[in-house]
């Protein structure tokens, strides 16, 4: 499996850079992801979706897709695409450190 | 005597209900369906209806003759379920208790949920083949389609049967080169996924195939607007695609007497409910089969079908008060059709995707190829499904746990 580092950390990470232990995530290494994706500087409504995400990923084992995404998180779909362009659910899952949502199956 | 409740009497409910009927004798267990209509639709059949190649009519039959002698069959909506009362309220407010509940009421469209959807031009030049109503308008309106821009939309997953969407674009191909159209008509598949299915080797197999037919695929389209009036499909991050006929495939979820149910359902409607014995998550008693429960596969009839078995079994240990069966696997079979007078099968489950290969084992129908074959197969599957599937009898062969016998695997080849 790769490792990266990010943010000076060393994490494992999948074939299309999603990290795949959850725990060796923290805030600078959000900031950082967000960053290459061409997200610069996180605003607290960014920071509102991934721990969003996060907290859905512990409760439920699965992130969010963006429907349930802009249902649930007080986020509207409009403005997730706004603040995550192309896949909100994907990038935001993506910067939180949690794997890609199953929900297209 | 157990008391059991089935909701819904399409596919997971009628073959559930049948198969518990043998499984216990008349004093043994009282079996409920409740269903708020008595229209079973043989769903594939929906696919063939706007091409004109069967009928509405002939895709249905009356739900309570699918069940057994011995099963009650009620035909009323379901207002809520009381998990904490193991009860179901129904729509006149009369109560049925249970012992154990099967949760089948299937998914519904959500058109409404998509901007403009519903609006100017439904029904006019904006359908979904999903229903009987929309498959019936929309033969009406490729009938006369003789130049233009044809475009087919998945808005979002999931939906059912994720393989009928491309069947469509292959048939509708094969309709226009038959009528001598084809070269004045534009077709393309918008999907909000990577490529054209979800796992990688079919997905390769399949956008090869458009490749092939010259059908244009766009990818991550996640579809924000539908403006019916100016014809244009527009996604959230501000991408158009232009038509003057759409075939839009609608957000669906789940039944909306979960969504009123205290605690059953998740955001969308759905059950959360155990990948492998198919209890829910959310009380012992229930249980959920088929597109109801949100499970990490395909929402198919044939899942359902090999869900099937194992969630009898599991509701017999249930009541029984003995230690669940983990076994079902997550085994789904497509027939997918690719016009011509073909088609191509796959077969899969939670962890292997489909490959190549021979089903059921080495001797059989080819997977992830074409052929005439396994077109006969899906037409000889109507005959099955209401003769052998319903009625909860095993077809030879075919069992619900996934073959590996007849697969290629990455390392073989």
């Amino acid at each position: 499996m790769p490792v990266d580092t990010i943010a000076g950390t060393p994490v494992d990470v999948n074939e299309e850079g999603f990290l795949t232990d959850p725990s060796q995530w923290n805030d600078d290494i959000a900031v950082e992801l967000a960053r290459r994706e061409g997200i610069d500087p996180m605003t607290e409504r960014h920071w509102e979706v991934v721990r969003f995400m996060r907290a859905e990923y512990e409760a439920k084992g699965t992130g969010p897709t963006v429907r349930v995404l802009g249902k649930t998180s007080g986020v509207p779909v409009k403005e997730l695409y706004q603040l995550f362009p192309k896949g909100p659910a994907k990038l935001a899952a993506k910067i939180a450190g949690i794997p890609k949502p199953r929900g297209c199956i | 005597m157990h008391q059991i409740v089935i909701l819904g009497g399409g596919t997971g409910g009628t073959l559930t209900a049948n198969r518990l009927r043998r499984a216990y004798g008349w004093d043994e267990a009282h079996i409920t369906v409740v269903d708020q209509d008595d229209a079973h639709v043989y769903q594939p059949g929906l696919l063939f209806v706007p091409f004109g190649l069967t009928q509405p009519e002939d895709i249905v039959r009356p739900r309570g003759r699918q069940l057994r002698h011995g099963i009650d069959y009620l035909t009323t909506g379901v207002d809520h379920v009381a998990t904490d009362r193991r009860e179901v309220v129904l729509a006149d407010g009369m109560t049925l208790a249970y012992d154990a509940l099967v949760v089948a009421t299937g998914s519904v469209l959500a058109p409404e949920e998509t901007e403009g959807l519903t609006g100017p031009g439904w029904m006019e030049r904006v359908f979904t083949f999903y229903t009987p109503e929309g498959a019936a308008g929309l033969e009406a309106a490729l009938d006369t389609f003789d130049q233009g821009r044809l475009v087919v939309n998945v808005v979002e997953m999931p939906i059912k049967c994720p393989v009928a969407p491309l069947e469509f674009c292959f048939l509708a191909d094969w309709f226009l080169r038959e009528r001598g159209v084809r070269d004045a008509v534009e077709l393309a598949y918008a999907t909000p996924l990577d490529g054209a299915f979800t796992k990688p080797v079919a997905a390769e197999h399949l956008g090869g195939m458009l490749a092939d037919r010259g059908i244009e695929l766009v990818t991550e389209f996640n579809t924000g607007e539908v403006d019916g009036t100016g014809g244009r499909l527009i996604s959230y991050d501000e991408r158009e695609i232009p038509f003057d006929l759409a075939v839009v495939i609608p957000a669906h979820n789940g039944a909306p007497c979960i969504g009123r149910s205290p605690g059953l359902g998740d955001e969308l409607g759905f059950v959360p409910t155990d990948q492998h014995t198919l209890q829910s998550t959310v009380a012992p008693e229930v249980f959920a089969v088929g597109d109801a429960a949100s499970l990490p596969i395909s929402k198919a009839g044939s899942v359902t079908h090999f869900e099937g078995e194992v969630l009898v079994e599991n509701v017999q240990r249930f009541l029984a008060g003995k230690p669940l069966d983990g076994s079902y696997d997550g085994h789904a079979n497509c027939f997918i059709e690719t016009g011509f007078h073909k088609a191509m099968l796959i077969d899969f489950n939670y962890d292997v995707e489909p490959l190549p290969g021979h089903f059921p084992g080495e001797v059989g129908l080819p997977l992830l190829k074409e052929s005439h074959l396994n077109h006969l197969g899906k037409l000889m599957f109507q005959w099955v499904y209401w003769h052998s599937l319903l009625p909860g009898r095993d077809i030879p062969g075919i069992h619900s746990a996934m073959p590996t016998a007849g697969k290629k695997h990455a390392a073989d080849t």
